[in-house]
């Protein structure tokens, strides 16, 4: 009863999603005050429906219902309740539900947050936002059905859930980056009402940015998420494969990254309107793509599950109908909205705009590697794959290409600036970070290593410029005094960004230069040395899991003498699916990573180990925490809050559709 | 020259240096970079070049797999139920690498027809496999009982 209950709700959320996407924009169109303020309680009511099935579902899971499809593919009595529920979207069918969740709670949120936005506009965006609903409701209820019922057969126990996704990780990282993902579409959807309404403006970007900062926040913590999860579960130590799914969701960072500077330009200075539009519409057309990617089946990924054909035909339509229509609504309004602004070629314009094409350009190079080979494939030239050499060739220049910029980019003046006054602020302290990064790349290793030297004086030269800005608005206080009075949560977050990409940076590079990593054969007593570690092990075991059984090894890591730690890992047999899983041990600290995994027995008495000593390791994950927390903290800034009670825009909105 | 044209020249040029910059640099990269996939039969049939990476799929032949007890070198066949391929393979292989199950390797052929892998991918969960293997066995059935090595 209850999984019928659920696929009823949905239903009724898919038809009240088709009455959000067309009464308020009708209403609109028509400037029917009573159908556009239709547009929030209908909005609210697909998201009580849509949650309402999501939470049936988890209690199918919960309760071992193995007559439904999804759950006896995907969990098992013996599973621990709280992956019992994380597997609800450890699937297809379930993580799309969490998708239209998601996109529905954004949806209310947008409702909720924008009373005091011009009423036409509200209609129009959440309309907006209801057509892609609709196609995602269609696309669970018609190819992806997460009720569907193993009726007279119901198994006796379930598949259980994939032993990769039985980790705390999978819990909170598909829900963040779906966040993400889905948030893109809050910008979108301003900006195809926007491009309707005629009106794209400083107001305009006012509303349409904390939403889109916040959106590309969160899509920055669930990539940071999942980066992390692959290091420690995948059970290799890598941080970044350039797996196609991985860049399916780096597209859309990537994207978002331009989108968010190119919308700072124009709240601020009205510039770049259009091609701000553009990067809303690139934005969530690159989500959409991510999603067609990981659903379709097309890709050989750890993304993939195995999957049908129809659905990758479903998303393939719905994203050509979102790609084609939206820029064919460009196309058509864009030019009546193209500003009129001046700025000099050394101003705070220009580095954003340069900012905007390295971003754009990236995006583009990450594309092309990765529909590289389904091209190829599709036109029958050969089967190709394109892998981590390629993107690191193409894409570590850009980023270093970005970053001399970055340091100015914040101490620099709107509209007209000059580069002396760049170097007045910038030369001297510049020169000292130069001296810092040889010194420090001489240090770390036997011999100079100039990737380090460089990334060493990119990222200062970045922290630099942020900290130069930093003190600057401090020490503007009565009597040279210190003030904290211009430190808005905007500029707080536009820093801990900033210093947090440095870090990402310098994490990236010390750990690919300087990381050791070793793979043996290790009997019980066998001694191994890793830089200035001493690696022991010491016994062999087994221990009995809820639901698996695990061989553990214990090592005894050492430094001059003293004990460091003591890592097990372990090799984990999960007795559902007999599906074998490797648990890495890994002795994490702020400037090093210990890292150990079991590969295979060899013999009787001994393993195949991997060792590996990551340096720096965890700066990357530190840091992209700081780009995320400084893009949501920016959303606290009071002048986004102080819009809603503005009632002259309002009337300006109605004014502006009128006109 | 009006300054707004003079801002577009500078906008278009910086377009045009940057993008021509981003292609040499794909260009580049691509060539060194991209691995063409080749299913068993191709690779015995002598179609598959040696002087650069490739990838292999297929199955793994069933009681094919020699460890070493020394050390991490492992051999193995792969099949498509045409033709077999040797491969070795020294570091640690994935967890659900296994007897009969679909297997990607990437790495180099020497004389002998054996390829030199690098790097081995196995299919991540129980009902998936990569969809170049998929289509390398497409149309070929698992004889009755055990692939026979050559």
């Amino acid at each position: 009863m209850i999984p019928e209950l659920g696929h009823v709700a949905l239903i009724i959320a898919f038809v009240l999603a088709i009455g959000l996407a067309v009464v308020p924009m009708w209403g609109a169109a028509r400037r029917d005050v009573a159908a556009m303020n239709m547009a929030p309680s209908l909005a609210v009511g697909v998201t009580v429906f849509v949650a309402v099935a999501f939470a049936l579902l988890a209690v199918s899971f919960l309760q071992d219902d193995f007559s439904v499809a999804v759950v006896a593919a995907n969990s098992n009595s013996l599973l621990p309740p709280i992956f019992k529920f994380s597997a609800l979207w450890g699937n297809h069918e379930g993580s799309l539900l969490l998708w239209v969740l998601i996109l529905s709670g954004w949806m209310t949120a947008v409702a909720t947050f924008s009373r005091g936005l011009p009423l036409v506009m509200v209609a129009r965006v959440l309309s907006v936002m209801g057509m892609v609903a609709v196609g995602f409701l269609a696309f669970s209820l018609l190819t992806s059905n997460p009720f569907e019922r193993l009726l007279p057969n119901t198994p006796l126990d379930g598949n259980d859930l994939n032993p990769l996704l039985q980790d705390p990780g999978l819990i909170i990282h598909p829900p963040l980056l779906y966040m993400g993902y889905v948030g893109l579409s809050v910008p979108f959807a301003f900006a195809i009402a926007a491009l309707m309404g005629g009106r794209l403006d400083a107001s305009w970007a006012r509303w349409s940015r904390p939403w889109t900062n916040v959106a590309w926040g969160f899509l920055s913590l669930g990539i940071m998420l999942g980066s992390w999860w692959a290091y420690y579960e995948l059970g290799w130590g890598g941080w970044w494969f350039w797996d196609p799914v991985e860049n399916a969701s780096f597209m859309p960072w990537l994207m978002g990254t331009a989108l968010v500077h190119s919308l700072a330009a124009t709240e601020k200075r009205g510039v770049f309107r259009s091609w701000t539009v553009l990067l809303a519409i690139f934005a969530f057309s690159l989500s959409l793509l991510g999603t067609f990617l990981v659903r379709s089946g097309v890709l050989t990924s750890v993304h993939a599950f195995a999957a049908d054909p129809e659905r990758g035909l479903f998303i393939l339509i719905f994203l050509a109908l979102v790609v084609g229509g939206s820029l064919l609504l460009y196309a058509l309004r864009a030019p009546s909205v193209a500003s009129r602004v001046n700025y000099s070629g050394v101003s705070r314009e220009s580095l954003l705009m340069i900012n905007n094409l390295v971003f754009t350009v990236s995006t583009i190079v990450v594309l092309l590697g990765t529909l590289f080979p389904l091209i190829m494939d599709a036109f029958s030239l050969g089967k190709y794959s394109v892998g981590p050499p390629y993107f690191n060739a193409v894409f570590v220049p850009l980023m270093a290409l970005v970053m001399p910029f970055m340091a100015v980019g914040p101490l620099s003046r709107w509209r007209e600036d000059t580069t002396r006054r760049w170097l007045h602020e910038l030369l001297v302290p510049g020169l000292g970070v130069l001296v810092v990064a040889i010194v420090l790349a001489f240090l770390g290793s036997d011999d100079f290593n100039l990737w380090i030297a460089l990334a060493v004086l990119l990222a200062g030269w970045v922290a630099l410029g942020v900290v130069k800005d930093l003190w600057r608005r401090i020490a503007t206080g009565v009597d040279g005094g210190l003030t904290w009075r211009r430190l808005t949560p905007s500029f707080l977050g536009m820093t801990l960004a900033h210093l947090g990409f440095a870090a990402v940076v310098l994490g990236a590079v010390v750990v690919t230069q300087e990381n050791e990593e070793r793979d043996l054969r290790m009997a019980v007593g066998d001694v191994e040395t890793l830089g200035a570690y001493r690696f022991e092990l010491m016994s062999l075991g087994q221990q009995a899991g809820p639901n698996y059984l695990a061989d553990q090894a214990v090592f005894e890591v050492r430094r001059d003498q003293e004990l460091i730690a003591v890592l097990v890992p372990e090799k984990r047999r999960y007795s559902a699916s007999g599906q074998i899983m490797t648990e890495a041990a890994i002795d994490a600290r702020l400037w090093r990573d210990l890292y150990i995994a079991l590969g295979e027995p060899i013999g009787e008495q001994a393993w195949a180990v991997r060792l590996q000593y990551k340096p720096m390791v965890r700066w990357l994950w530190l840091g992209a925490l700081m780009i995320g927390l400084g893009a949501l903290v920016t959303a606290f800034d009071r002048r986004y809050r102080s819009q809603r009670s503005n009632v002259p825009a309002a009337q300006q909105g109605v004014a502006a559709v009128a006109g | 020259m009006h300054p707004v044209r003079k801002q577009r020249l500078i906008l278009v040029s910086l377009m045009v240096v940057l993008s021509s910059a981003a292609i040499g640099l794909v260009a580049f990269a691509l060539r060194d970079n991209i691995n063409l996939f080749y299913p068993p039969a191709d690779v015995v049939a002598g179609k598959a070049p040696t002087d650069r990476s490739i990838r292999l799929g297929g199955m793994v032949v069933e009681g094919s797999i020699e460890r070493s007890e020394t050390d991490l070198d492992t051999t193995f066949w792969v099949t498509d139920y045409e033709a077999s391929v040797p491969v070795r393979f020294s570091g640690i292989l994935p967890d659900l690498f296994a007897e009969g199950e679909g297997v990607v390797a990437e790495g180099t052929l020497d004389e002998s027809g054996m390829l030199l892998a690098t790097q081995v991918l196995a299919k991540h969960d129980e009902n998936y496999m990569p969809p170049e293997v998929a289509a390398a066995l497409e149309g070929k059935t698992a004889p009755q009982g055990q692939p026979v090595l050559p």
